[in-house]
C-alpha cells in the first residue's frame, strides 16, 4: 500500500456530512461533495443528494456502492408505486422503503441515509435512517463521519419553525464546520429545498463559505501579498 | 470505511461473516426498561434514548408500546429490531381482531409468541438484539413477564432489562410490596430510574412512564428527573487524601 496516495483499491466511500432539517414549509437537505479511496478524494463535487421522485430526496453517507444501489432500488419502487396511486408518493413511504433494504440486508450493508421531502398530507418530513435499519422521524437530522462534529452546534442553534433563509443558511454553515474539522468531508456544499411549491438546487462553492479558526482568506498568489500595503510581508 | 464513529458492541457470534444472515452487532440500542406490578395493574419505564456505540445520538426514541388492548411492551437493545418486534405484534394483534369472536390475546399469550419468536430466531444464530418487558391486565389477573435475545424468559412481580438488573432490581427486591398505590408505583420506579441516570453511561434524562389497568394504557408525556449533586463529599472530594480521585 503507498503510504502517499492511499489504497486505491479501498471501497469508495463518502466520509460524509449530510443533514436534514425541516422548516416552517418544508425540508432542507444538505451535504458536502467528497468521495475518498482511502486517503485519495476520488471525486470533489460528488452529488450526495439523490433524487427519489419529483418530491423525495435522499441524502447518501457511508459506502458509496451502497448507498447509490440503495437509492436506485428505492427510485425504481417508488416509480411504480406513484404509478400505482396515481399520486406523489408521500415522504414517509419512501422512508419506510429505505428500511425495508437497509433493515433486511443490515449484514451487507454500510450507508447511512436521510430521506426528505414535502407531500399535501404531512408537509416537510425528514427521517434518518442510520446503520441497522432504524427509522427514526425527526425535526432535523445529521449524519455522516462529519456529523460528529455537529451534535454540540445544533444542540445550541437550532429552534422549530424556522424559515427557508434561516434553515438554508443554518445548513450551509454546519456543513462548512463540518468540512473545517473532518478531513473525510470536503468539497462544496449543495443543498435541496423542497416544500410545495417544488425543489430547488443550490451550490456553494469554498470561495462562498465562511472562514473558521486558524483559516486564512484565500489569495492568487503570495506575490499579491508583498505588493500591498503590509511593511514586513517577509520576515526572516 | 470512513465513517469515523466510534464502533459499536463487536460481537462474533461464530467466524465467518460471509453467512447469509445473522445479526452481528447492534447499531442503535435503548437501554434499560423496569417494569412492576402494582395495586390496579402494571408500570413500565424507560428512558428515551437511542445510543449509537458511546455517542447519546437519539434522545425522543419511544421504547413503550402499547399492544392490543390488554399489554404493554418495553424494549432494551437495537431498535430496528424493535420496529420490526412491533409490525410481528400489530400484525397478530390484527388477526387475532379479525376473528372477531370476542376473544382477544392477553399479555401471558403475548409474551409467549414473543419467546417463541426470539428463542426460534436464537436457534438460527440470527437474533432480535432486544431485551423485552411485556405487562398487562386481563379479566383482573395482573402479568409481567421477560424474554430477551437468547430467549430466556420469566415471569416475575418486578423485571428489569440491562442495566436494571444490577441497579433497579435489588432496590425492587427491597421495597416492592403488593398493592403499591400509583404514586407508590411511580415513585419507586423513579427511584430506579434516578440510579440508572447516576449510573448508566448510556441513560439519558427524558423518560417516560407507562400504566396499565383493566380500563386500558397510557403512557405519559416525555418528563426529565431532578438530581442531586449537593453532598460535601462531592464538593471536596480529595480533601485529606491530596492527588486521589
Amino acid at each position: 500500500m503507498d503510504g502517499i496516495s492511499g489504497d486505491l483499491n479501498a471501497p469508495h466511500s463518502m466520509g460524509t456530512t449530510i443533514i436534514g432539517v425541516t422548516y416552517n414549509g418544508g425540508v432542507v437537505l444538505g451535504a458536502d461533495s467528497r468521495t475518498s479511496t482511502g486517503m485519495y478524494v476520488a471525486n470533489r463535487a460528488s452529488d450526495k443528494i439523490t433524487q427519489l421522485t419529483d418530491n423525495v430526496y435522499i441524502c447518501r453517507s457511508g459506502s458509496a456502492a451502497d448507498s447509490q444501489i440503495v437509492s436506485d432500488y428505492v427510485r425504481y419502487f417508488l416509480h411504480q408505486h406513484t404509478i400505482q396511486l396515481g399520486q406523489p408518493s408521500t415522504v414517509k413511504v419512501a422512508a419506510n422503503l429505505v428500511r425495508l433494504l437497509s433493515y433486511n440486508n443490515k449484514n451487507m450493508l454500510q450507508t447511512g441515509l436521510i430521506v426528505g421531502g414535502w407531500d399535501k398530507y404531512e408537509g416537510g418530513k425528514i427521517y434518518g435512517i442510520p446503520l441497522g435499519g432504524t427509522v427514526l422521524e425527526q425535526p432535523f437530522t445529521i449524519g455522516g463521519s462529519g456529523s460528529t462534529y455537529l451534535y454540540g452546534f445544533f444542540d445550541q442553534v437550532w429552534k422549530e419553525g424556522m424559515t427557508q433563509d434561516e434553515a438554508e443558511k443554518l445548513v450551509v454553515k454546519a456543513v462548512s464546520l463540518a468540512i473545517a474539522r473532518d478531513g473525510a468531508s470536503g468539497g462544496v456544499v449543495r443543498t435541496v429545498t423542497i416544500n410545495k411549491d417544488g425543489v430547488t438546487r443550490k451550490f456553494y462553492p469554498g470561495n462562498t463559505l465562511p472562514l473558521w479558526h486558524e483559516e486564512l482568506e484565500p489569495k492568487d498568489s503570495m506575490l499579491d501579498i508583498l505588493s500591498s500595503a503590509s511593511p514586513e510581508p517577509m520576515v526572516s | 470505511m470512513n465513517l469515523a464513529d466510534s464502533t459499536p458492541a463487536m460481537n462474533s457470534l461464530l467466524g465467518s461473516e460471509a453467512d447469509s444472515q445473522r445479526t452481528l452487532y447492534p447499531y442503535v440500542t435503548g437501554t434499560s426498561v423496569v417494569g412492576i406490578k402494582y395495586k390496579d395493574g402494571i408500570l413500565l419505564a424507560a428512558d428515551m434514548g437511542g445510543s449509537y456505540g458511546s455517542t447519546l445520538r437519539y434522545k425522543t426514541v419511544e421504547r413503550l408500546k402499547p399492544v392490543g388492548k390488554h399489554s404493554i411492551i418495553g424494549a432494551s437493545g437495537e431498535i430496528s429490531d424493535f420496529q420490526e418486534i412491533m409490525r410481528y405484534l400489530d400484525e397478530l394483534i390484527l388477526y387475532d381482531n379479525m376473528w372477531d369472536d370476542g376473544n382477544s390475546l392477553g399479555p401471558k399469550e403475548v409474551h409467549n409468541y414473543l419467546t417463541r419468536v426470539m428463542y426460534n430466531r436464537r436457534n438460527k444464530f440470527n437474533p432480535l438484539w432486544n431485551s423485552l418487558v411485556l405487562g398487562g391486565v386481563k379479566n383482573g389477573q395482573k402479568y409481567l413477564g421477560t424474554v430477551n435475545m437468547i430467549g430466556v424468559h420469566y415471569e416475575d412481580n418486578h423485571v428489569a432489562t440491562g442495566f436494571g438488573n444490577h441497579l433497579a432490581r435489588p432496590i425492587l427486591r427491597d421495597e416492592w410490596h403488593e398493592n403499591l398505590t400509583f404514586e407508590e408505583g411511580v415513585k419507586l420506579l423513579e427511584k430506579c430510574m434516578r440510579v440508572l441516570l447516576y449510573r448508566d453511561r448510556s441513560a439519558v434524562n427524558k423518560l417516560q412512564i407507562a400504566k396499565i389497568t383493566e380500563a386500558g394504557v397510557t403512557i405519559s408525556q416525555p418528563y426529565s428527573l431532578k438530581t442531586f449533586w449537593d453532598f460535601s463529599a462531592f464538593k471536596n472530594p480529595t480533601v485529606g487524601a491530596e492527588g486521589s480521585w
